[in-house]
């Protein structure tokens, strides 16, 4: 064992005489190291914050949406959800512990004492949303049933508004503008966590009721519900029925699709991920061709290195070394090579993953999972073996006085 | 005691170009014994050099019998025959062929790494090889460092540095001046008295002259030899 260390220690005088054509050689490496760790912790750091979102979710709660496919959307076609159909759920469909109605409504302007902020959204919903998102508010109260009831001009604000509109400490009590409107603060949300690394916290929460008040259209694209089931293998059971009654009270014939969607939290965390891992299958393919065509330059220059020493080749069989002796220098230095194109790769990679999060704010923090960094390695060391063999074997079975004859 | 080192019989080595044969050996008969001090001489292209690579199994006979120490080469793997070169033979050549990045010192532990010897043996052997011929304080030195006369001195300690049966010269004073030439034949004159066992192949009649025995060869055969004083004089 003791004489293939002594062949690694050569391997590393060898490399470090041509250092410069060595880190050269290895820029095929370098850039496909570099641009698997770039794009695996950018989109590391995306899936991480989606994951944290949809724990939120229990996995016995379903979200039922308004659906109209891409393609029949830009035709005009539109689907929505109704109060009525919030109400006929509840009444008709068992095994539900919870139904909410919530209402997504665009951007407005929201004014305190000569501050004012423009919202991204706010949201109409009832008593319960709170617990089903696992979103609480950290001042102040939540919606509670009466305000819905009687339609009560209340709101609770969003983590960043009273930065933005320099509310007191504690925001509850005080009133604000909203539209034209005045409401009356009752509590302060807790913070969120981004998503695809936008802020939600510019945004406020009042009661159903009050919101739907202020549409003109009772049908609206951007209601949902969500319900929670008592037990969770009655998932699919009430999926169905939910399903079944919301196509006869849409009128929907037997062969044509559905205008709402019910999703529960595992298929909207399937659907990132499949688009993830379509991203990954595309990154996968570019590293591996960078990999491929970087493992050529290695073998390539090792062609040449060997044919450059053909002569000290000689010398070392003539003092004894083995075939292996020479076989394990000269693989030594592909692998080191490539080893050495790894690891310049990966902190090239992670310059760029930090880079791409200083220079894009959306782009949450920057994470290099130990993963990436190991299969990199390992990765950079099989096309050390795989492409050094060729030129390392031809090396080992030079004859000895061929190879000492060389000029 | 004379113990027999070297046994040929009937060694010959062909090259076959196009349609001719060339004997660059052509049935050689030899014995050498422990200690002995050989000269083979021989006009350009008579065979010498295909001898001493054959003696010094970096080359295989296309025929013939070469028995080293007892051992019979022939049968010998790859790897065996590179342990034999390691443990058995210290060849020293022409143009030196020094390790050119290595230095004075790795030149002479090289062949100790391929002995699988430890780093600090290693290092005090080779220390001793340099010291023996007088290049102790050029260990650090890279071989175009040093003079002509000063590697040979370096590929003579690391031929002796494994303590080999027998030590082969490939006209190892070829490249260097008449003084130079004086100074590494005493280094070999040492050696001999030491006990060591030494073929030198020359052109230098002074060379030949020096040596105890001389073998003369032409044509690919033997055609002179002083003959065996049975090793020790
Ligand atoms: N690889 C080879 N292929 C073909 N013929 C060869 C080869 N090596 C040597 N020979 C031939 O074998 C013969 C002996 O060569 P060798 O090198 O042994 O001569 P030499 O006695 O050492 O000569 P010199 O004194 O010039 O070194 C020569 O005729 C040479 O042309
Ligand atoms: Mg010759």
């Amino acid at each position: 064992m003791n004489r293939y260390l002594e062949s690694l220690a050569l391997a590393l005088s060898a490399l470090k005489a041509n250092l410069l054509r060595s880190i050269l050689t290895t820029l095929g490496i370098i850039v496909g190291v570099a641009s698997v760790i770039t794009v695996v912790s950018v989109m590391q750091g995306f899936t991480d914050s989606i994951t944290k979102q949809f724990e939120n979710m229990g996995s016995n709660t379903l979200l039922i949406k308004p659906y109209v496919p891409f393609k029949e959307r830009i035709v005009g076609k539109r689907a929505r959800l109704t109060i009525s159909d919030y109400e006929a759920i509840s009444r008709a469909v068992d095994g539900i512990d919870m139904i909410i109605p919530v209402v997504f409504q665009a951007p407005g302007q929201l004014r305190y004492k000569g501050e004012q902020t423009s919202l991204q959204y706010y949201i109409g919903t009832v008593a319960g949303y709170d617990e089903l998102n696992n979103f609480y508010p950290q001042k102040g109260r939540f919606l509670i049933p009466s305000d819905d009831t009687y339609r009560r001009r209340v709101v609770v604000l969003g983590a960043d508004i009273r930065k933005d509109l320099k509310l007191p400490a504690d925001p509850a009590g005080e009133y604000v503008e909203f539209n034209g409107q005045w409401y009356k603060v009752v509590g302060e949300m807790e913070q969120q966590d981004s998503t695809l690394g936008f802020s939600q916290d510019n945004m406020l929460i009042m009661p159903f009721q009050t919101a739907v008040a202020l549409l003109r259209d009772k049908a609206s694209e951007n209601m949902q519900f969500m319900i929670r089931v008592k037990n969770v293998d009655e998932v699919p059971r009430v999926h169905d029925q939910v399903s079944r009654l919301l196509r006869k009270r849409h009128h929907i014939g037997k062969r044509d699709t559905d205008d709402f969607r019910i999703e529960t939290s595992e298929q909207i965390k399937e659907r990132f991920e499949s688009i993830l891992d379509a991203m990954t299958y595309v990154v996968a393919a570019i590293v591996g061709i960078s990999l491929v065509v970087g493992g050529i330059g290695i073998m390539n220059i090792m062609l040449v290195s060997v044919t450059e020493r053909t002569r000290e080749i000689g010398i070392c069989k003539a003092l004894g070394a083995t075939r292996a002796d020479i076989l394990i220098q000269f693989l030594a230095e592909a692998v080191i090579l490539c080893l050495l194109g790894g690891v310049i790769g990966i902190a090239i990679g992670y310059g760029l993953g930090a880079l791409v999060g200083a220079l894009v704010p959306t782009i949450p923090e920057i994470v290099v999972p130990v993963w990436a960094i190991l299969l990199s390695l390992g990765f950079s060391s099989l096309i050390g073996i795989l492409f050094g063999i060729v030129p390392a074997s031809k090396a080992a079975n030079l004859d000895p006085i061929v190879a000492l004859h060389y000029e | 005691m004379t113990a027999e080192i070297i046994r040929l019989e009937g060694v010959s080595r062909h090259y076959q170009m196009g349609d001719e044969t060339i004997r660059a050996l052509d049935g050689v008969d030899l014995s050498i014994f422990r200690n002995e001090y050989v000269a083979v001489i021989g006009a350009s292209g008579s065979g010498k050099s295909t001898l001493m690579n054959i003696l010094g199994c970096l080359d295989r006979p296309s025929g013939g019998l070469y028995r080293l120490n007892d051992t019979e080469v022939e049968g010998l793997s790859d790897s065996e025959l590179s342990a034999v070169r390691n443990k058995e033979i210290g060849f020293i050549f022409q143009s030196f062929n020094l390790l050119p990045r290595a230095t004075a010192l790795q030149n002479v532990i090289q062949p100790l790494i391929y002995a699988g010897m430890s780093r600090h043996e290693r290092r005090e052997r080779a220390m001793a090889a340099l010291k023996q011929v007088g290049l102790e304080k050029r260990e650090g030195h890279l071989p175009n460092q040093l003079s002509g006369g000063q590697r040979q001195r370096v590929a003579i300690a690391r031929a002796l540095v494994t303590n080999p049966a027998i030590i082969l010269a490939d006209e190892p004073t070829g490249n260097l001046d008449s003084s130079t030439t004086a100074e590494i034949m005493a280094l070999f004159d040492k050696l001999i008295e030491s006990g060591q066992t030494i073929i030198i192949v020359t052109h230098e009649p002074e060379i030949a002259d020096h040596c105890r025995r001389v073998i003369t060869i032409s044509d690919g055969r033997i055609v002179g030899d002083t003959g065996s004083k049975g090793g020790a004089a």
